[in-house]
């Protein structure tokens, strides 16, 4: 029997102390349209920077055609025949098309660009992404439609086969759809269809399960960095492979003091984005804590940062307490609405300050000075109250844990003395001690009565804390429902839409 | 025509230039005979070598701040060579080859160790500026220049001296190269977006030590030119050039965010600054109004850019 066009064996692969990859198996032979499939963080994206060449691994092996595959980089990759189509859109935003989509391969002789050759390759392959739709080579990329970019990439992609000698071996396509409208994605799995008649392998990554049984033969289902099943696509129930996406049991204890839901503080009806969410309606009440579950990308931060005045609303109703209408951040603040960022180190704090300079941050003293004792002794209370780990108050925000810090960014919010708290992601990458104090704070401020809007793409959470929990799909968000009537499996068919 | 200014961003500076060089024209009397031309020709070389490689560096989304302490350490490393007993030649090669020696090492150490380039040049800038002086002994080197003065000397006979021919061919070059090979088309690539140069199998790394190298290289010819203009080795020659440099490259279009530049557009800005400086001074405008205007205009142009940019 042939060897398998790629053969995956016990991968794996660590960033620092936290592994994105424990031990993948996979394999795919020529000419198959292979799913890889996972819930958010289980690990596809890494697998396939791995197989790019992208990052190195740290055990395991791979081969390709039987051979050994050991890219010295996303050079060597692509010269040997696998092109990536990047889930976040790789382009130079200053450059025009033609650059973009030869970038890495121009033909050229003794460093010259050959004129001719470039516009042969670049055309061929835009021909053949774009489907005959006219697109001006020499359009820069940043004037494209988000559509036709992620189709600019395709062709860099397609392009790739000319610098491998004319095969394309592999087609790595991470979320290809995302800002594809229906024809250009009927169009991409013509294209996808086509390459894998004439012999190439594509692995194909969604989260959307109702492409995937459209376009893939088989698919293989990763789960905290293992794969945890493969199968065909035809001969297993949707159902069956969301329960392998899902698969864990909710090992932790979610402490839930009864609470009183009040009066409504904060509600929106078809709030839109400028770009995201499409239409988000609901509302929130004190002593409450609503979910908010979906995939990456669905919209949800958006839809945070919309509230708290951070993007620009496009139109719908949207009300905080009794003002109405959008507000700065400043007067959200004011009004009593705090966000925390589940970009922790870039947005949520300043991290080369201390843990006093950072409470102080939207509070300062009464008088508007920021005491330096009066911050240390204020950072003193939160750290006993929230059991933060560190030095002391003058400790450096970065030198602390993820779950420290994440402690440090709430515990911002509560300094303020917010009544209405925005939470996007408060437990993502820290350890199970802090999710577990988070997840008891959390229960606690909302037995007090205060109001709390939870981002979290950890359904097991979700489903622990939150009272109601509402699904975010494609841009729009569902009606919520009691926590009570979800399961993981029913929060997972909303999102993914099947 | 706004499609035409995106894609030619050198117009807006060249329509500044020609406005400017008519206002001088008509204002100031003499502005516009070819000798003063040539003036302005020869003051701009200096100039419009180093814009050259600042375009380079910073369409890759870098600076290089230490080009002022490059040209001052090349005069002083030619007359030192010359007064060694060596000839123009060596004294020459032995200027360009220790001002790319130092471009290298500063793109070497902005590559490899990840540090930011504004801080290496820094660096760059007093290190270059102190070994000026220490090789100089902390005063003037005065040498025979062995005809390395004709270079840009005023006393030729041609109109333009071969200095100024070279700063042209050198920027005909530097915007072939931008524009047509592709190590142009990777430093657009590397300034636009590092991130996805990497993962399309771009050498960020070397060329970003081939950029600094080039850049270091030009601002040695640089200083040869500096060196021809004032025959003796200055180590407290050129400073705040580099200011002057970076003004060209972004009156030109340049964005120090990288991306976005172009050599003709650098050239223009050099030009631009040496005609209101020389139009100012035919006009017996003082200094400080000059200052002043130059300064404005480096602030009008940007602000222009950046509304340009907010419109497409």
């Amino acid at each position: 029997m042939a060897a398998p066009r790629i053969a995956i064996r016990k991968l794996s692969k660590a960033f620092g102390s936290t592994p994105a990859l424990a031990g993948v198996d996979l394999e795919a032979g020529g000419g198959e349209v292979h799913a890889v499939l996972g819930e958010n963080g289980a690990g596809k994206s890494t697998l396939l920077k791995v197989l790019a060449g992208v990052v190195g691994r740290d055990a395991g092996t791979m081969e390709v055609d039987g051979q050994p595959w050991d890219p010295s980089g996303p050079a060597d990759a692509r010269g040997r025949g696998l092109a990536m189509v990047h889930q976040e859109l790789a382009l130079c935003p200053h450059l025009d098309v033609t650059a973009n989509v030869a970038l890495g391969i121009e033909p050229a002789r003794l460093g010259l660009v050959r004129g001719a050759a470039l516009a042969r390759l670049v055309e061929g392959a835009l021909g053949r992404a774009f489907g005959g739709r006219a697109v001006d080579p020499r359009m820069r990329v940043s004037e494209l439609p988000l559509a036709d970019r992620q189709l600019v990439e395709v062709a860099r992609a397609l392009a790739t086969a000319s610098a491998a000698g004319g095969t394309l071996r592999v087609l790595v396509l991470d979320e290809p759809t995302s800002s594809l409208g229906a024809t250009d994605v009927d169009r991409l799995f013509g294209l996808v269809r086509d390459l894998a008649a004439q012999g190439t392998t594509v692995l194909y990554v969604s989260h959307f399960l109702e492409e995937v049984t459209r376009i893939a033969g088989r698919f293989t289902v990763l789960r905290d960095g293992v794969s945890v099943g493969s199968g065909d696509v035809a001969s297993t129930p949707v159902d069956d492979i969301v329960r392998m996406m899902a698969g864990r049991e909710i090992a932790e204890a979610f402490p839930r003091t009864p609470r009183k839901a009040g009066d409504v503080v904060l509600s929106t009806r078809e709030l839109a984005g400028m770009k995201l969410p499409l239409e988000a309606t609901l509302e929130l009440r004190r002593g409450e804590v609503l979910g908010i579950a979906g995939l990456v990308g669905a919209g949800r931060t958006e839809l945070l940062r919309a509230i708290f005045g951070l993007d620009r609303v496009r139109s719908g109703e949207l009300r905080v307490g009794a003002a109405i209408g959008p507000a700065s951040p400043a007067r959200r603040l004011a009004q009593g609405v705090g966000f925390a960022s589940e970009d922790r180190k870039a947005e949520g704090l300043a991290t080369s300050l201390s843990i006093a300079d950072n409470l102080v941050l939207s509070r300062l003293g009464p008088s508007g000075l920021g005491l330096p004792a009066r911050s240390r002794e204020a950072a003193q209370r939160w750290i006993e109250r929230l059991g933060i780990k560190c030095s002391g108050p003058d400790q450096r925000v970065v030198e602390l844990s993820g779950g420290n810090q994440q402690k440090v960014q709430i515990a911002r919010l509560l300094h303020h003395d917010v009544d209405v708290l925005l939470l996007d992601e408060p437990t993502r990458g820290i350890d199970v001690a802090s999710k577990a104090q988070i997840a008891a704070l959390v229960d606690e401020l909302a037995s007090r009565g205060k109001a709390v809007l939870l981002v979290s793409s950890w359904l097991p959470e979700l489903l622990g804390m939150a009272d109601r929990i509402a699904v975010m799909h494609r841009g729009r968000l569902l009606p919520a429902r009691p926590a009570a009537e979800c399961d993981e499996a029913s929060l997972l068919r909303e999102a993914v839409g099947a | 025509m706004r499609k035409v200014l995106a894609r030619q961003p050198w117009l807006g500076p060249m329509a500044a230039l020609v406005v400017t060089w008519t206002f001088f024209a008509i204002r100031a009397p003499g502005f516009a005979s070819m000798v003063n031309a040539a003036t302005m020709a020869r003051q701009t070389t200096v100039v419009a070598l180093c814009a050259v490689g600042m375009t380079l560096v910073i369409v890759s989304g870098g600076i290089d701040l230490s080009v002022g302490s490059a040209v001052a350490f090349t005069t002083v490393v030619v007359a030192a060579t010359l007064k060694a007993g060596h000839g123009p030649v060596v004294a020459v090669l032995a200027g360009l080859a220790v001002a790319t020696a130092c471009g290298a090492i500063s793109g070497a150490m902005i590559a490899k160790l990840r540090m930011a380039p504004f801080i290496v040049t820094l660096g760059a800038m007093s290190i270059l500026r102190g070994a000026a002086k220490g090789v100089a002994d902390e005063q003037k080197i005065d040498v025979d220049p062995r005809g390395l003065d004709a270079l840009l000397s005023a006393s030729s006979d041609s109109v333009l001296p071969p200095g100024v021919w070279i700063a042209v061919l050198v920027g005909v070059a530097g915007a072939l190269a931008l524009r047509t090979t592709r190590f142009g088309r990777h430093l657009y690539a590397v300034g636009s977006n590092e991130a996805t140069a990497l993962v399309c199998g771009v050498d960020v790394a070397r060329v970003k030590i081939v950029v600094y190298a080039i850049a270091g290289a030009l601002a040695g010819l640089a200083g040869v030119m500096q060196f021809s203009r004032l025959t003796v080795g200055d180590p407290t020659d050129s400073i705040g050039l580099e200011l002057e440099v970076i003004a060209a490259v972004v009156i030109g279009g340049a964005s120090l965010s990288g991306g976005e530049g172009t050599v003709l557009g650098s050239l223009v800005g050099a030009v631009l600054m040496a005609v209101i400086r020389t139009g100012c001074n035919f006009m017996g405008v003082h200094n400080w109004v000059q200052e002043i205007v130059t300064g404005g205009i480096i602030v009008v142009a940007v602000a222009m850019d950046r509304l340009r940019h907010r419109r497409s």
